[in-house]
């Protein structure tokens, strides 16, 4: 630690602080544009000037380190000032300049309310211009569906060209041109490629690069926001949700160093286009004539009864989506066991992963903020920049940092950074287990390696062997003491919630998959569908379905009754993350016309099918739940396994097979109801598709 | 006037052999390898002694920045790179060098090398000089071909020269963003501290010296810093290459010692002032970048850095630009402004943002379109500016316009006063027509 002054102050901070972290800690304030935390240092804006004694000229504190700081003639710590004349001085004169060529448009900016320029102008800025002189006039970009650019706004602080070069790993931006005539720019205006790209919006500090999608639609003041858990993926983002009314306006990240920094991705950013259209706003009846026909709640509820009415449990079964909340779960698995049915599954992709190994065989146990101090990554049948994009930045961290062997096993793509592809199925993993490969000596000699395993690995026959396989790998070698590295990516938000509620079927009972095919081959009457789109909706044959959704996509098209529910944003529940964090969805806005939150409209049914659920709120179903689930219970909780909770996959008797490892995600913008809604993500799936089709060319 | 005998570049004007056989009969690689025999710290105790001042602009002591270099290497090479992209208006002495006498500077970058335990040197060469690069190339061929340096030389100090070719912009010639470019990447000056000697090229400590401060080397070396020292004024010391251009009649590039009067430079080497000293309006004494000094300074102007200093000017590159009456001083200096705001790279704000502004305040008043105000208020961007940039190029742009407005406001007032007398007939005109 070295003594600094500060103003007048003494701190004690480490010697590899920048003065301008030193300062904060004095808790001096120190204005600034490009310097950002979690980017490189640019020291280009020059407006965190700050003086620092026996320098002739005033530093850029963002660049200076603490340690370049020489002490005083008899060893006094080195002074700085914040708040004198000439700094006061400098920070104006920089500010004059950032303003002389910016338009001013504050009135019809979107950033206006949020702007970091505006902010500062207050504090740095003066009340009358001397540029006398036209100002730079500069051409919009067109970089994309997802960001609109305004370039006569832009102070070139470069925040988004070292965003998508660093964290995003697709430079794709950057500057042309030299001295006042520098652009911002993809070069060729093409749209960029990045699945994180929406985060240069909350980078830039002025209005420079805005979000298109909402573009002139509201003002930051005229928003209320609540502070959720995305669902787009199992990383479980921390997000924050703006919404006017009863409208979602936009998403925007909050932070959560454990999960995702400040980053989210584009799916969970974009998305809010969805939760508008194609919402199942009222119950729906299949008539006589084949077509859905709008009911009421009522005679909904009556077509169910009479077609459970009189029918075995074993005839009837439940499967739960990816979005469901594990409260919702809970519920159902309740109602069903009281119709006397053990056919659940959350597991609509036919993934293996089976709670009866223990909680360690379907987590991701190294956890997410793990990886900064991993040694080695092997991942399998895995694409994680697709499947968990903030989940795959922060692998790319770890490897920029320092030297980082990966290894794949499945199909080979383009993750951002580099790896050895090891090979493509079940055949590389065993010649790693046992040594054959080269890549298994780093693996062996690793103390802190992650094997992380995706569903495109799980979700098949040989599933258990693999990931008994997997779990192999990471547990034999030299490790840390406490250390397991077995790391199941997941993809959908509410599948660890969903095994960790046990929403699974028991022994002898009907998975997913199985309801598919009995209900095509008629030994299956009455299936519930809880936002369950993924499976196979036209192969259930004549069977009574029921489905519980908020987007009428596949599962409401094949329904017999359509119970219309709440989307993520708008109800409350519990998702666990694919580390196994616990954390709570908040309501942020109302579900449109009589669609209702869907463990009401649980609790609603089962009281019309005679097996009244023991709760009439949600506060006694959490509570109920959290009795049985205690972990449930720990808000931001997550539960460690050691490395011997992977014991009891190495019973796993199953054979491997041959097949080489799929990818689950085929189009990154579609993998749930609310995306296919959506029109920004239609956009930007096709063009991505595009990109893809000129790559094969 | 300099001593024949105390000339360091012997072949200045190409009336010479510039090859090796040429380039030996004038001295060059003579006991060189007993020179690498004095060690490290030998050669360097000799160039602080000689009191050597960086060529290329700065002055800061050649010994003492080769000293930063770590003394015991930590595994990672040590670099040596020559800026020879020369591009400072008025400068044109590297080029003569590489040229004329381009073994001088390849000898120095085996001593200068050595002496920082580099075994690479590059040659950073600007872009628009292919003539010299072609020279340059052939005159290292000729080294390696002579096993002067190379792989098991016969100076027992591997070494090898490298020459790349810069692309032509003029920020490439500040240190970090020549290392930038040599690297493939955009030319931006880097943020300092770290100091290239110790993150320098690819991140390895690395010395970027001037051509002529590294062509001397040798020289120095053999015939001893003492001697080196004893040409010029204490702290200015040696034999230093002035380019003179301008308004007098004979321009050119001349080898003198230190400290030479600037009279006596123009009238012995030059020819004299065009129309007369008395016809002399302003000198800018160090290229592009140094405030300018009219004539009532020039009268006994010995041409140092320390000299200059005094006079809030600088001895710069020693590119003596000289301004005859017949000058428009406002549009000199504006063009200069103009080129400044067309090379500075765009990376810091004032910079970026001032040098635009300043041109187009100065253009302006070129035509006197402008209130008495702005002189001020132009002053007082200059000030914005300096001192608050990355590199050296904000302070280079802020500087003429300082020396401006210091010494010449009468001609822009008056300018300014004439203006508004002919706007206000030329509005009139317009109005009743």
């Amino acid at each position: 630690m070295t003594l600094l002054k500060v103003n007048g102050t003494v701190v004690d901070v480490p010697p590899e602080y920048t003065l301008l972290q030193a300062c904060e800690a004095a808790g001096a304030e120190v204005p600034r544009f490009c310097y950002h935390e979690r980017l490189s240092i640019a020291g280009n804006c020059r407006m965190c000037l700050v003086e620092l004694k026996g320098s002739p000229k005033p530093v850029a504190s963002c660049a200076w380190a603490v340690r370049d700081c020489r002490p005083g003639p008899n060893g006094e710590p080195p002074e700085v000032n914040t708040r004198t004349k000439p700094v006061k001085k400098a920070r104006e004169g920089v500010m004059e300049f950032l303003l002389i060529n910016h338009p001013l448009d504050c009135p019809i900016c979107d950033q206006g309310g949020e702007c970091d320029l505006q902010d500062q102008a207050m504090a740095y800025g003066i009340d009358h211009n001397r540029y006398a002189e036209n100002k730079r006039a500069v051409e919009d970009k067109y970089i994309g569906p997802l960001v609109k650019t305004s370039m006569n706004r832009c102070i070139h602080c470069t925040r988004c060209v070292r965003f998508s070069a660093e964290v995003a790993g697709v430079p794709e931006l950057g500057a042309t041109g030299r001295g006042e005539d520098m652009e911002i720019t993809t070069y060729l205006e093409s749209a960029m490629s990045s699945e994180l790209q929406g985060n240069v919006i909350d980078l830039c500090p002025v209005g420079a690069l805005t979000s298109k999608p909402y573009a002139f639609q509201a003002r930051p003041w005229e928003l209320v926001k609540t502070e959720t858990i995305d669902a787009m993926d199992a990383v479980g983002s921390a997000i924050r949700v703006d919404t006017r009314g009863r409208e979602v306006m936009r998403i925007l990240p909050r932070l959560n160093e454990a999960v995702n920094e400040e980053w989210i991705s584009d799916k969970t950013r974009f998305i809010w286009d969805g939760l508008r259209t194609q919402r199942l706003d009222r119950p729906y009846l299949r008539g006589a004539n084949g077509r859905l026909e709008p009911a009421s709640w009522t005679a909904a509820f009556g077509a169910i009864a009479s077609a459970v009415r009189g029918k075995q449990g074993a005839r009837i079964g439940a499967i739960a989506g990816d979005l469901a909340t594990a409260e919702e779960m809970f519920a159902l698995k309740a109602l069903m066991h009281a119709l006397g049915s053990q056919n659940i599954d959350c597991r609509q992709d036919g993934s293996t992963l089976d709670p009866a190994f223990g909680r360690a065989s379907y987590v991701f146990n190294p956890t997410i903020a793990g990886i900064d101090s991993a040694d080695a990554i092997l991942i399998v049948g895995s694409d994680p920049r697709h499947e968990a994009s903030v989940l795959n930045a922060r692998i790319r961290k770890r490897w920029r940092k320092a030297e980082l062997p990966i290894g794949l096993v499945g199909a080979p793509v383009d993750l951002t950074y580099r790896y050895e592809h090891i090979g493509a199925g079940p055949e590389s993993l065993a010649q790693l287990a046992s040594g054959e490969h080269s890549f298994a000596k780093v693996l062996r000699a690793a103390k802190r390696p992650i094997v992380i395993v995706g569903q495109g690995a799980l979700a098949r026959a040989d599933g258990p062997a693999v990931l008994a396989l997997a779990a192999a790998i990471a547990r034999d070698g030299d490790r840390d003491a406490g250390w397991n590295g077995l790391a199941v990516l997941h993809t959908a938000a509410g599948r660890v919630g969903g095994l960790d509620v046990g929403f699974v079927p028991a022994a002898g009972a009907h998975s997913a998959i199985d309801m598919v095919r009995e209900a095509g081959a008629g030994a299956l009457d009455v299936l519930f569908l809880l936002g369950a789109d993924e499976i196979d909706t036209a192969a259930l044959g004549n069977a009574f379905v029921v489905y519980i959704g908020s987007h009428g996509d596949a599962g409401a098209e094949r329904a017999n009754v359509i119970l219309p529910g709440a989307a993520y944003t708008e109800k409350s529940g519990t998702l666990v993350n694919t580390e196994g964090r616990v954390q709570r969805l908040r309501r942020a806005a109302f579900p449109p016309g009589d669609a209702r939150e869907d463990w009401a409209i649980l609790r609603a049914l089962s009281d019309v099918l005679g097996h009244r659920l023991p709760f009439d709120s949600f506060g006694e179903l959490r509570a109920r739940m959290v009795a049985a689930h205690p972990h449930l219970g720990v808000e931001d909780g997550v539960v460690l396994h050691g490395p011997g909770a992977l014991e009891a996959l190495s019973v796993s008797k199953a054979k491997l097979g041959k097949a080489a490892f799929g990818n689950p995600i085929r189009d990154f913008y579609f993998t749930n109801a609310i995306a296919r809604a959506s029109a920004v993500m239609a956009e930007c799936s096709a063009l991505a598709a595009g990109r893809l089709a000129e790559a094969a060319e | 006037m300099l001593a024949d005998k105390d000339r360091i570049f012997r072949n200045l004007y190409g009336r010479h052999d510039w090859r090796l056989a040429g380039a030996r009969s004038r001295g060059s690689w003579d006991g060189t390898k007993q020179i690498l025999e004095r060690g490290r710290d030998g050669i360097i105790d000799e160039v602080k002694k000689s009191g050597l001042r960086g060529r290329g602009g700065a002055g800061f002591p050649t010994g003492l920045k080769w000293s930063f270099m770590p003394k015991n290497s930590d595994g990672r090479p040590h670099y040596l790179v020559v800026n020879a992209d020369e591009s400072e208006p008025g400068t044109c002495k590297d080029r003569e060098i590489m040229r004329n006498d381009p073994h001088l500077l390849l000898e120095g970058c085996l001593i200068a090398g050595f002496s920082m335990a580099a075994h690479t040197a590059y040659i950073y060469i600007r872009g628009e000089f292919l003539h010299e690069a072609h020279r340059v190339q052939q005159a290292i061929d000729e080294a390696y071909e002579a096993r002067l340096i190379g792989k098991d030389n016969v100076h027992g100090w591997d070494f090898d020269i490298f020459l790349h070719r810069g692309a032509g912009a003029y920020i490439c010639g500040e240190e970090t963003a020549l290392l930038e470019s040599l690297e493939g990447k955009k030319g931006l000056p880097r943020l300092k501290p770290p100091f290239p000697a110790n993150v320098g090229l690819w991140g390895n400590p690395t010395t970027v010296s001037n051509v002529e401060s590294v062509a001397v080397a040798p020289d120095i070396m053999r015939r001893g810093g003492a001697w080196f020292a004893s040409i010029g004024r204490p702290n200015n010391t040696g034999t230093k290459l002035f380019c003179i251009s301008g308004h007098v009649n004979k321009p050119c590039t001349v080898e003198e010692a230190m400290g030479v009067p600037l009279r006596e430079l123009i009238e012995t080497h030059c020819g004299g002032v065009r129309g007369g000293w008395d016809n002399l309006l302003a000198v800018i004494p160090g290229g592009a970048s140094v405030p300018l000094l009219p004539a009532e300074q020039c009268q006994n102007l010995p041409m140092d850095f320390d000299a200059l200093r005094e006079l809030k000017s600088g001895l710069g590159t020693a590119a003596v630009i000289v301004m005859d009456k017949s000058t428009d001083v406002i549009k000199a200096i504006a063009r200069l402004a103009y080129f400044y705001k067309h090379e500075s790279c765009g990376q810091c704000t004032p910079c970026r943002e001032g040098t635009g502004w300043m041109w187009r305040v100065l253009s302006r008043m070129v035509r006197g379109e402008a209130h008495k105000r702005e002189i001020d208020m132009l002053l007082e961007v200059t000030y914005q500016i300096e001192g608050h940039t990355i590199c050296a190029l904000g302070d280079a742009a802020a500087w003429p316009i300082q020396g401006l407005i210091r010494h010449f406001r009468p001609v822009i007032e008056r300018r300014i006063d004439e203006f508004t007398a002919r706007a206000k007939d030329d509005f009139v005109l317009e109005a009743a027509e």
